[in-house]
């Protein structure tokens, strides 16, 4: 009995567990495609530094369930579904990763971007070889909060009917089902710690 | 002909006023010294050598050419360049460091290799200690020592020093004095040497030039310095001699 119930749980969590990811995944890589090449125009700009950043917090200071909310009525990026979900999840993931890119470029000591202009290194050749590679650790943090935060946030997403373990909450919690809200949360916060200490590893490394 | 020459060159921010109207020329293998206090404009006057700034009017001509019209990616690459505490890139070994120049100018490897290695012997460091580690790993002395090995790296005609030697302790600081006149007989190249440290150009310089609030004060060898009567160049010559009666 009880183990056919649980035998249950598992099918459908690996199968929510997968769609989790794909919420998760999508929103960080979209917003890392986002925000980090802007991070970089951003450093050389402090007036428009001023308003993205800006920008970038306001739409972290919506709730999160509002937010979904929100964007469902919104005509083509609107809906019922994972796209809805994705967007706003990629709102926000943006400003962390902005604000990293942003103090790990502007943390680069002046004297040695001084001396890589001095030596005759174009922009390109100063933001590939030196830019980048000493404001990673920096960047690597702030995708590191971003995916922690994704991941709990996108539970939320089963509200607009996005998938992802949140269903197992909202449904637990629905039918006051204590062995559903812990299998939506319980393999949410495992991923959020692998999360972290992965990408914990990988900052470690680089700042080496 | 004279490496680099100024002509007449102002040089402003807003309406505050760093250089005015600076003419001097560098001779070919000279160490002209720019001697001045903080604010003088002699970290300016040296930046304007290779295009780090360009100047509000006026020019600069580096190898009878005006900095304005050179491609600044290959004036620069002419030219080293040594900064405070070398200006190494932290993340880089000092073997990368050194070929840096190099290997952007694209040489084979294995002459690259080659270099580094003659190089670091140059500035009296052991290339297989010092070749793979980083920066952080050296003494400031020995950072200083990587700094002008890799300005020297792609055999520039001209060598710019911009006040190198002010972070170190005077032990050190001697040192590297004493080993930048030996490399001045080694490799003979055209100098400009910003310091604001007068026993340090006068030790150094086969030419002062001394500047005060943006004005060429004075410019001559060591000796007609100590007999300048240019104000300025007395405040100078009276921390000078009170150093020396003090030995």
């Amino acid at each position: 009995m009880l183990s056919d119930v649980l035998q249950d749980l598992l099918e459908e969590g690996v199968q929510l567990l997968g769609e989790h990811l794909v919420l998760v995944l999508s929103a960080i890589l979209i917003a890392s495609a986002i925000a980090i090449p802007a991070g970089l125009l951003l450093a050389s700009s402090p007036r428009a530094r001023r308003w993205a950043l800006g920008f970038a917090s306001i739409g972290q200071t919506i709730p999160s369930l509002a937010l979904f909310g929100f964007l469902i009525p919104i005509p083509f990026i609107g809906g019922i579904g994972q796209h809805t979900a994705i967007i706003a999840l990629v709102l926000y993931a943006l400003l962390p990763i902005l604000r990293n890119t942003v103090t790990g470029i502007l943390g680069v000591d002046p004297i040695v971007r001084d001396s890589a202009v001095a030596m005759g290194m174009t922009r390109a050749q100063i933001l590939r070889m030196v830019e980048l590679p000493l404001a990673a650790p920096t960047i690597i943090a702030g995708l590191r909060i971003a995916t922690v935060t994704t991941i709990g946030t996108a539970t939320i997403a089963a509200a607009i009917g996005a998938g992802g373990l949140g269903v197992f909450i909202f449904r637990g919690i629905a039918s006051v089902d204590k062995l559903q809200i812990l299998a939506g949360a319980i393999p949410a916060a495992l991923l959020a710690l692998a999360a972290d200490g992965a990408l914990g590893w990988l900052e470690k490394r680089l700042s080496r | 002909m004279s490496a680099v020459e100024f002509r007449d060159v102002h040089f402003r921010i807003g309406d505050r006023s760093i250089l005015n109207g600076l003419t001097l020329s560098i001779q070919l293998g000279e160490t002209l010294v720019l001697l001045g206090r903080s604010g003088s404009g002699k970290t300016t006057a040296l930046r304007l050598i290779n295009g780090m700034i360009l100047p509000s009017s006026g020019e600069i001509r580096v190898d009878g050419k005006a900095t304005v019209e050179w491609d600044r990616v290959r004036l620069r690459r002419g030219i080293g360049y040594v900064i405070q505490e070398g200006g190494l890139f932290p993340h880089f070994t000092v073997e990368r460091n050194i070929g840096l120049v190099p290997r952007l100018e694209g040489w084979p490897e294995t002459k690259i290799t080659a270099r580094v290695a003659t190089l670091l012997n140059s500035v009296n460091l052991a290339a297989g200690d010092f070749a793979r580690r980083l920066p952080r790993e050296l003494s400031g002395g020995q950072r200083q020592r990587v700094g002008v090995a890799r300005a020297l790296a792609a055999d520039p005609k001209i060598l710019l020093f911009d006040e190198p030697f002010g972070a170190l302790d005077p032990v050190t600081r001697l040192d590297l004095q004493r080993e930048f006149l030996r490399l001045r007989a080694e490799f003979g190249k055209t100098s400009v040497f910003v310091t604001h440290d007068v026993q340090e150009a006068m030790k150094l310089a086969t030419r002062i030039a001394l500047l005060h609030e943006g004005n060429l004060a004075f410019i001559g060898t060591p000796a007609e310095f100590e007999t300048s009567p240019h104000p300025e160049a007395r405040a100078f010559l009276d921390v000078l001699h009170e150093a020396r009666r003090a030995q």
